[in-house]
């Protein structure tokens, strides 16, 4: 009994290491970081990635500040999504990335946005209102809260504004401040007032593009992914027509 | 150098919500160490959840409650106080909730440490309840109020998640410590979150070294006691 029982279990320890190995060979793990603004496109994005290759991709969502430093500091991803271009710059200047693969996968669309739907008009003419607070996110930290000031300065309002501003510390927490009703409204990105390619709720304001410098958001495959081939090849994948069109429905312009 | 203004607030902020904690916890904490009720347990674990909520989770439900669709909001809004959220005293509330368990505790085991029976004989010599607190539970205590204060105080220096969601970042308002850190962070500037965290570092560990000085010493007079 004791035999049989020991080589039951030497047998399934075989199995398992077995199976591991095979499965091993056929699907790659891609570790990726993705700015916050980007979670809900990229999980879609990479469930549709996973059904066509197999490859697995573990996706990290934060700040972009916070992932550049945790990046500089050895964390092992492969793969970075970031909300601007300036931290995938200053990766591949500090040799912690891969020259060659740095792009534009999506441009922000910033809106003006109030949980009310009588407040905003699609003029943006509240902005030369007395308003009690305005929310933005920080706009030396957030790429949306800068192009927001440079909206502002160039409507000329900004001066007028600026003691109302109320900042979180991104684009998430600005919208949950208005969407609370703690604030009446303030400058948030379309695809987090998105759901389905319909507003979800509330009024806003499309700012035109000519009032602020795009929010270009950029790629770069890290150091640690530089022999991963399924990290290149997920890069490669955002840069598809498929890809484009999806990035397109979840609120982003996509060159 | 770190900004004045900064650190004059983060204190302001630190003194003013210790201040109401200890109004606050003090009778909450000699109810909890005193009574037979079987609300004890209910009332003791509901104080006790801001230690287990993320301070971010809390922040949020508190901007919903004291935002103008939620209860507190429209009842301040009705008072003629205005909108809580994004101002100093709003900040103040959040603060005091999550630090409440802070303050409670170290006060409850105090209080329950001088056991019954210095408070019996206080009553047999006829003193009211008024005068049992004062004269006897309170003084006998008195190291746990400390520790609870400085506990308090400590736990509001560090408030950052809460205070994210509430204060809005608004400088001279809301804007405390540990939020201009996080900011340099943020703009990768270093050197000026070195400075502020240099300086947080140094002044926690003075306290902690306080509240622990203090525990030894109540341990030794305790000892001549016996």
């Amino acid at each position: 009994m004791k035999k049989l029982l020991s080589k039951l279990c030497v047998s399934w320890v075989l199995l398992v290491v077995a199976t591991l190995k095979v499965t091993s060979l056929q699907a790659t793990e891609i570790k990726a970081a993705v700015a916050a603004n980007f979670y809900k496109p990229v999980l879609t994005l990479v469930d549709h990635y996973q059904k066509e290759t197999g490859h697995h991709v573990q996706v990290s969502a934060g700040s972009t500040g916070k992932l550049y430093a945790q990046i500089k500091n050895g964390a092992p991803f492969e793969v970075f999504l970031a909300a601007d271009q300036q931290r995938p710059r200053l990766l591949v200047e500090e040799g912690l990335a891969v020259p060659s693969i740095q792009f534009t996968y999506a441009l922000g669309s910033l809106v003006l946005w109030s949980n009310n739907p009588e407040l905003v008009d699609g003029k943006g003419e509240i902005l030369k209102e007395e308003l009690k607070h305005i929310a933005i996110c920080n706009p030396k930290t957030a790429p949306y809260g800068a192009a927001a000031v440079s909206a502002m300065k160039n409507l000329g309002v900004y001066n007028k504004l600026e003691p109302k501003f109320v900042e979180g510390q991104s684009v998430g927490q600005t919208y949950q401040q208005i969407s609370s009703g703690a604030v009446d409204l303030g400058f948030v990105a379309l695809s987090q007032v998105l759901v389905d390619k319909q507003l979800n709720g509330g009024s806003l304001w499309l700012v035109p593009n000519e009032l602020y410098s795009p929010i270009k958001q950029d790629a770069v495959l890290l150091k640690q992914g530089s022999n991963n081939a399924a990290a290149k090849q997920f890069l490669a994948y955002l840069q598809t027509e498929q890809s484009k069109q999806l990035i397109r429905d979840f609120g982003y312009d996509v060159k | 150098m770190p900004d004045i203004t900064v650190v004059y607030l983060t204190l302001k902020l630190a003194c003013v919500v210790t201040l109401v904690l200890l109004i606050i916890a003090t009778p909450l904490a000699w109810w909890m160490s005193q009574t037979q009720s079987p609300l004890k347990s209910l009332i003791g674990a509901m104080f006790a959840l801001p230690l287990v909520l993320p301070p971010t989770v809390l922040g949020f439900y508190l901007l919903l409650l004291l935002g103008p669709n939620g209860p507190l909001g429209s009842l301040s809004e009705q008072l003629g106080i205005g909108r809580l959220p994004f101002t100093f005293t709003g900040i103040v509330i959040a603060c005091v909730v999550h630090t409440l368990p802070f303050v409670v505790q170290p006060m409850q085991n105090a209080f329950e440490a001088i056991g019954k029976r210095p408070l019996e004989v206080a009553m047999t010599l006829r003193a009211n309840s008024w005068q049992v607190f004062w004269k006897v539970a309170f003084p006998l205590a008195r190291p746990g109020f400390f520790a609870a204060a400085i506990l308090g105080f400590c736990h509001t220096i560090g408030e950052f998640g809460v205070v994210l969601m509430i204060g809005g970042n608004i400088p001279g308002e809301t804007r405390v410590m540990s939020i201009e850190i996080y900011n340099h962070v943020e703009a990768l500037e270093y050197g000026q979150a070195h400075w502020l965290a240099g300086g947080m570092l140094l002044f926690s560990f003075v306290a902690l070294l306080i509240i622990y000085s203090l525990n030894d010493f109540t341990k030794q007079r305790l000892k001549l006691c016996a």
